[in-house]
């Protein structure tokens, strides 16, 4: 009932804040969702209702009396308390996917260009900017239930990167490193995708997130230490 | 072109009488035919605007298929066709019928005055418009092709040509939209002033329908937006022709810049073209309805509230942008804010529909079918303007089913409510109703058919302006392809479907039955007239008098259950 990205639309959902966006999108589905029915009962009652009968005039209201606008004003009352309740839910979550960076125990760099996504993982050492990072074009790995800072750049025009298993979407914006964060659930293997029209190929611009057991990344780097970086190493990098 | 007038001097003061049909159907000053100029050329546009729905639809449905009528839709196709569908039916579409069409038709009118307070500023505007229309798909067939980075026209994408690819059609784009901006600002002078000045006589503020206000506030929200948008096109034509940065990262500009400025304006533009619809739709209710309109006063309280508020939410289509996230706070509270006046609105026109004496005519059914497909598109928008829930819907299908729901019952319900209903008074003769209500039904069904689908879609995490979902294997699934199709296949109905309003509206342009001057038997000033009402409206000596308000339906002092703005007590 309150995970409906998950279990209607069958998106999994695989990061520790996925099931807190899932639950706004819930919360906001019922509340809306049941006043609109309620509102569109009435309005097709009052249709039938009041279909045109031989003798019987229409009645004159001009809805400027007390006791005729209660019945517009007190709807509308319900409308703003209700949107307080999903301000407060939806402010919360935001607050915590964006605003908050808990510490990281790894660090990532998303690097998106017309049209692919590069990923420079930080290798055994866990150290960004070292000679054992490990660069890959079109493939994120990541360890299972760890946190994750993400540095996202981007080369030539926006791009948005965007993780639907993890809720997450980010535009990358040329001439800027724009820091998130992530902590994946559960390990498997999907979309990320561009969200940003980026140009012809902005249609092709995905890539594949891999999350892992500890185990197998470790087996992962292991084949990939002997690959060197340098040519994707950039002066974004030095920043950090 | 100054010896023109030395080779036909006689031109000058020969026909006085007779206008020729150069000045009556080009460069006409009376309203109602730049009101019919504004109509035709949009749904002309509007045309080409579906066809390029239709095209880019099937590649969605059949990736990679030969699309009858079309060819391939290449990757580089499917972006110039998304980009043109939306800069089209917004700018070239919504607006001049809404605003333009049907504030120059009906102003002057319902206001009881012979014409728009400057009647060549209007033609100019006329003019300008087309212009601007003849330049945008001029950019189809120059070298490199039309603009094909979404009619939002982000940079870096649009202002490089070694990005975007299109180094001519990415300006002519520009100034295209940017001209019809100009011809809208003169426009909306013209219906402002002529609301303000050339009431009739009697009619105080509170008198004028509520359509009329509709048009008046739209026009201000539209002055008052436009400023900074056509700044920034005039920034972003010269960092694509001139070499300036002003959004170029590399040089020191910032490309979040422009989408402050597009938004800025984009935000209030979807009011702009909101209100006229909601104005056609109450004139509409009360007319079949046989009622006042409920609290008249708080419909325009309403108004005002959702006009200034409309200024303070643009960043909301910026959530995830990479503006400071501590905005994003601020600009939800102001957003889910803007559903409290524009709620009201909608429990205001079910109001009225209480104890009236309902008729479901054609038009009837467009008024009532905007209530009930506007509530759709309201209630979705929470779900974005939530931040939280955005950062996933975020440039999702979601979003597009979205704002189809609201921009398809302005644009095309609202259009249809107000074609139909004065059909009678612009063309004299009535359409056929049967054929009207044949042509509203599978419209209608069609539409929530193509649209619903991609709400599962989009929620389901499928991303825009994608030409090809295959190469996404988690959106490659067959059930959520199979919703594509679905939604594709309602599309080519709801387009065909439109035929069958042509062939009505035409034919009943020419044979339809005689309408007279009131076949609604409704209140306001247009139907005091003749049908289609005369050069100057009225007999100069026959302008009307105002003596009550335009919603005095059903009076128990009275036994016709209508009562004219014009009939004096």
């Amino acid at each position: 009932m309150l995970h409906l990205i998950e279990s209607w639309f069958g998106v999994p959902s695989s990061a520790t804040f996925s099931a807190d966006i899932d639950f706004v999108f819930s919360l906001i589905f019922w509340i809306v969702g049941f006043w609109f029915l309620l509102t569109e009962v009435v309005f097709f009652w009052l249709i039938l209702r009041f279909r045109k009968r031989d003798g019987v005039p229409a009645q004159y209201i001009t809805g400027e009396l007390k006791s005729e606008k209660k019945w517009i004003t007190w709807p509308h009352m319900a409308v703003l308390v209700f949107d307080v309740v999903i301000v407060v839910a939806a402010v919360r979550v935001w607050y915590h996917v964006k605003q908050e960076l808990p510490p990281a125990v790894e660090t990532v760099r998303v690097i998106g260009q017309q049209w692919a996504w590069s990923f420079v993982h930080p290798g055994p050492d866990g150290q960004q900017g070292t000679a054992d990072d490990i660069a890959t074009v079109d493939e994120l790995h990541v360890r299972v239930n760890t946190l994750y800072h993400f540095k996202l750049e981007a080369r030539d025009v926006l791009h948005s990167f965007s993780v639907p298993v993890f809720r997450l979407k980010q535009d990358a914006i040329p001439g800027r490193v724009i820091t998130g964060w992530f902590e994946a659930t559960k390990t498997g293997t999907h979309d990320i995708q561009c969200a940003e029209i980026c140009g012809i190929g902005h249609g092709v611009m995905g890539a594949r997130i891999v999350i892992e057991s500890p185990a197998e990344h470790a087996a992962w780097m292991a084949s990939r230490s002997s690959v060197s970086v340098a040519s994707l190493a950039s002066p974004s990098a030095v920043q950090e | 072109m100054a010896h023109a007038a030395d080779i036909h001097p006689h031109a000058a003061h020969g026909h006085h009488e007779e206008v020729s049909w150069w000045r009556t159907y080009l460069f006409s000053t009376d309203h109602k035919m730049i009101a019919m100029q504004y109509m035709f050329t949009g749904m002309a546009m509007a045309l080409i605007g579906g066809f390029f729905a239709y095209a880019f639809r099937m590649q969605q449905a059949f990736p990679g298929m030969d699309v009858p009528l079309y060819g391939l839709v290449t990757p580089n196709k499917y972006n110039v066709l998304i980009t043109n569908h939306g800069a089209i039916m917004i700018f070239w579409v919504a607006m001049p019928v809404l605003i333009a069409a049907f504030g120059n038709y009906l102003i002057p009118l319902m206001l009881g005055c012979d014409d728009m307070v400057f009647p060549r500023i209007n033609r100019l505007s006329y003019q300008i418009f087309l212009l601007s229309a003849v330049i945008l798909l001029v950019s189809f067939f120059v070298p490199g092709g039309a603009f094909a980075g979404a009619w939002t026209i982000y940079p870096p994408l649009s202002s490089k040509a070694e990005y975007g690819l299109a180094p001519l059609g990415s300006s002519i784009f520009l100034v295209a939209v940017a001209l019809e901006f100009v011809a809208f600002l003169l426009g909306g002078i013209n219906f402002i002033t002529t609301a303000m000045n050339s009431r009739a006589p009697g009619m105080k503020m509170y008198d004028v329908p509520i359509v009329v206000w509709m048009i008046v506030v739209a026009s201000i929200l539209f002055m008052a937006s436009v400023g900074p948008l056509i700044a920034g096109a005039i920034m972003l034509f010269m960092d694509q022709q001139v070499g300036t940065a002003f959004f170029d990262p590399d040089k020191g500009g910032d490309p979040v810049l422009w989408q402050h400025l597009f938004w800025f304006f984009g935000h209030p533009e979807v009011y702009v073209v909101l209100l006229p619809a909601l104005g056609i739709v109450a004139e509409i209710i009360t007319t079949f309805s046989r009622k006042k309109l409920f609290a008249y006063k708080t419909v325009l309280y309403t108004v005002f509230g959702t006009g200034v508020l409309s200024f303070v939410v643009w960043a909301h289509h910026q959530f995830v942008a990479g503006i400071d996230p501590r905005m994003a706070n601020i600009f939800t509270i102001t957003t889910l804010l803007i559903s409290v006046p524009i709620a009201e609105m909608l429990f205001v026109y079910i109001a009225t529909l209480y104890g009236g004496s309902i008729t479901l005519t054609t038009p009837m059914l467009w008024g009532l079918s905007f209530i009930a497909e506007f509530l759709i598109g309201g209630v979705t928008g929470i779900f974005l303007g939530a931040s939280g829930s955005d950062i996933f819907l975020h440039d999702t299908y979601f979003v597009l089913a979205h704002f189809h729901y609201t921009f398809v019952p302005i644009a095309i319900i609202g259009t249809f409510a107000g074609l139909t209903f004065w059909f009678p008074k612009m063309f004299g003769r009535m359409m056929n109703e049967t054929w009207g209500k044949i042509h509203f039904w599978i419209t209608i069904v069609a539409f929530n058919c193509i649209f619903i689908p991609l709400f599962i879609t989009g929620s389901a995490g499928d991303h825009r302006r994608i030409y090809n979902y295959m190469n996404f294997p988690d959106s490659a699934v067959p059930w959520l392809q199979d919703l594509r199709v679905f939604a594709t296949y309602s599309l080519v109905v709801m387009l065909l479907a439109q035929a069958i309003f042509l062939v009505n509206f035409f034919w009943s342009i020419f044979r339809g039955e005689k309408a007279g001057k009131n076949p609604w038997r409704a209140n306001t000033l247009e139907w005091t007239t003749e049908s289609p009402p005369p050069h100057g409206n009225w007999p100069a000596d026959q302008l009307p008098n105002v003596y009550r308000g335009p919603y005095e339906y059903s009076h128990p002092d009275r036994k016709e259950d209508y009562w004219p703005q014009n009939l004096p007590a």
